[in-house]
């Protein structure tokens, strides 16, 4: 497989942008199910008609100012109703403007969606999806730009969803609407133009891919952090003969940790590359996991590449020496791979 | 119903709902709970006088001080009280506690332990019924302290811009925890702060169980007619303290006593003898009634398994995994 190859559907094959699967995948969601809804901030209006990033582009056309809705500036609320209207019987599809501003919406989230089904004794599922954008690469500054998906896989009882191609964020979406579980559908600022064959299904939350498949070295990498990885797996392999396989795990909750121990246990080396700063990450989380799973096949220990632990500043030339990089990610191989003990 | 058989079922009501809650510090010293549990005697007019113009399908978010909402919505005192202990058959298995109590069934969204997260909640369900063209209404019962809370104008906006059916209870007994409403805001007059937000507010005795019905019985016409939502202000009082513990040096005795002689029981039993020829004899026998059958709930409650931890982490989601690697 390669990185922008999957799994066929029946349906139809054609090349598109994660923007536009995005779009089709709600478009096919309020179609299908009537108590899909979609409450944000500016989904309606803004640029060319729909959304900060123009993800709900013509969607209240097809489906209604009823179901698509534009609310004031007020996140906690918003994902509040989410909640409310969840447990109530409705799908909402919620739209956060930037990752950043869901901080203002956690006690709904963290306090509300996430304990609701366990803590009232299984009686009410929270079916909401909170869309949203993470990550830099877009001179957005420190208060536009965070990688947070590890805050969110912290918290029992949400999932975390991070697609990195037009099919899985269709099916991932499709997935993450159909599911009874509070989902945090995180999209990359810097991607939505990325290209790719489309395919339309409803896919399975929890199963990573393997993005390129590689003899030497494990590397397990999402979104900007999987771009830069193919970059990097294609320096090592022109300049190294170093074959490296790329893991995308594409949900962080749940995690497919399956996927990454067969691959370590065939490469014995692994490296987790992502844009989140480093301290107490989900990189570190699956170094460890790995290091109790695989030891007995592992060469070297395990690595985390990230970004710098420090808020991402705006200048151009800055951001850049702050986000994980195909060059960080190059190097961390090759002082893995002359590490190893055997 | 009758204005007699009105007053006498929320008589009924209000005096298992004061018969219950007054048992709790009891439960407390003797170790039975844990945590936090927060009674509402004295305050048993809003729960009882708002939940008198529900329905089924209609839903009630409630927060930290909830029993009552729930009671009087129709919970069972047994699974209540089971919930309060830890128990298996409470609502909630003793997952929940006493700040989460539901029943899907009866639309009860929760007591909740986040002060004010029940108002947008409660928007929520207002946005769901408005869109499934029904007639329910939703309701949320709060306290002085959660209009505060940035969800609160967050949530009274947004009732008011989309018109929803939601009917959002301010229970001011005067005090947030231990902070007195009159240093929390300048304005101890709420009304105006839900009217600024463009929802029709009135303000009631909390006292007079009548004062309360007529305000909710308008509200809940009015959303279920798709007129909008409203905010009433229920000024009330605890008599207990906020929490078991409570050592309540932020108020004086004169204070509490002072509210006490206008105990909202006393006020309904005498309006109902006086002006509805209800004889005392009746209103006496109820009262046994309501001992008897919160006595039954207390061996309920005290006989009902502890949780068995074999299944402990089961239900974290809804469905599929358990979370976690080590899942």
């Amino acid at each position: 497989m390669t990185a922008l190859s999957e799994n066929s559907s029946t349906s139809t094959q054609r090349t598109t942008t994660i923007r536009r699967a995005l779009t089709e995948a709600l478009a096919d969601a309020l179609e299908e199910d009537s108590r899909v809804v979609l409450i944000g901030e500016d989904l309606t209006k803004w640029g060319t008609g729909g959304g900060i990033y123009g993800v709900t582009k013509g969607l209240v056309n097809k489906a209604g100012s009823h179901r698509v809705r534009d609310t004031p500036i007020s996140e906690e609320a918003i994902v509040s109703m989410g909640v409310g209207s969840a447990m109530t019987g409705l799908r909402p599809v919620v739209e956060i403007m930037y990752s950043d501003f869901l901080m203002l919406a956690m006690d709904p989230l963290v306090n509300q969606a996430a304990k609701a089904h366990y803590m009232f004794g299984n009686q009410f599922a929270v079916p909401m999806v909170v869309r949203t954008n993470g990550g830099g690469a877009s001179g957005k500054a420190a208060q536009h730009s965070q990688s947070l998906e590890t805050l969110f896989a912290h918290i029992p009882g949400l999932e975390v969803v991070v697609p990195s191609t037009p099919t899985d964020a269709y099916a991932l979406l499709r997935a993450a609407i159909a599911t009874d579980n509070p989902t945090v559908f995180l999209e990359h600022k810097a991607m939505y133009n990325v290209r790719g064959p489309l395919h339309k299904s409803i896919g399975e939350l929890g199963r990573g891919r393997i993005a390129r498949p590689g003899t030497d070295i494990t590397v397990v990498a999402s979104q900007l952090g999987l771009m830069k990885a193919l970059e990097a797996a294609q320096t090592l392999w022109e300049t190294d003969r170093v074959d490296v396989e790329i893991i995308d795990p594409r949900t962080l909750v749940p995690l497919d940790m399956g996927i990454v121990e067969e691959s370590v246990q065939r490469t014995g080396n692994i490296v987790i590359a992502h844009e989140a700063v480093r301290d107490f990450g989900w990189g570190g989380y699956i170094a460890s996991e790995v290091a109790l799973r695989c030891w007995s096949s592992l060469n070297s220990a395990p690595r985390v590449v990230a970004s710098k632990q420090m808020p991402i500043p705006y200048s151009p030339v800055l951001e850049e020496q702050v986000l994980i990089s195909a060059a960080s990610i190059v190097e961390t191989v090759r002082h893995v791979l002359r590490s190893t003990h055997d | 119903m009758t204005e007699l058989d009105q007053g006498l079922s929320a008589y009924r009501q209000m005096a298992l709902i004061r018969d219950f809650e007054s048992r709790l510090p009891r439960f407390a010293e003797e170790g039975l709970i844990q945590g936090s549990t927060h009674p509402s005697v004295g305050m048993e007019a809003s729960a009882v006088g708002v939940s008198a113009h529900l329905r089924s399908g209609d839903t009630v978010a409630s927060n930290h001080r909830g029993h009552a909402h729930c009671l009087a919505k129709g919970a069972d005192p047994k699974r209540v009280l089971a919930e309060i202990l830890g128990r298996v058959d409470g609502y909630c298995q003793g997952r929940g506690g006493s700040m989460h109590i539901d029943d899907k069934q009866l639309g009860i969204l929760g007591t909740n332990g986040v002060v004010g997260a029940g108002i947008g909640l409660a928007t929520g369900a207002a946005l769901r019924h408005q869109y499934l063209g029904g007639h329910e209404v939703s309701v949320t019962f709060f306290g002085d302290g959660a209009i505060n809370q940035g969800i609160f104008s967050e949530s009274l906006n947004l009732a008011a811009i989309w018109s929803l059916p939601a009917i959002f209870i301010c229970e001011n007994n005067g005090y947030a925890q231990s902070s007195r409403l009159s240093d929390m805001v300048t304005d101890t007059n709420l009304t105006n702060r839900a009217r600024a937000l463009g929802v029709e507010a009135s303000r009631v005795d909390g006292m007079h169980y009548w004062s309360v019905s007529e305000a909710a019985r308008r509200a809940v016409e009015k959303a279920r007619k798709g007129d909008g939502p409203s905010f009433i202000q229920v000024d009330t009082y605890r008599f207990l303290g906020h929490m078991a513990g409570d050592t309540e040096i932020y108020r004086d005795r004169d204070e509490v006593e002072k509210w006490q002689e206008r105990d909202p029981l006393r006020i309904l039993e005498d309006d109902l003898i006086s002006r509805l020829g209800v004889k005392e004899e009746t209103l006496r026998s109820i009262d046994e009634e309501v001992m008897r059958q919160i006595d039954e709930a207390e061996v309920f409650a005290r006989e009902s398994e502890l949780p068995d931890a074999h299944d402990l982490r089961a239900q974290v989601f809804a469905i599929g995994q358990r979370g976690g690697a080590d899942a």
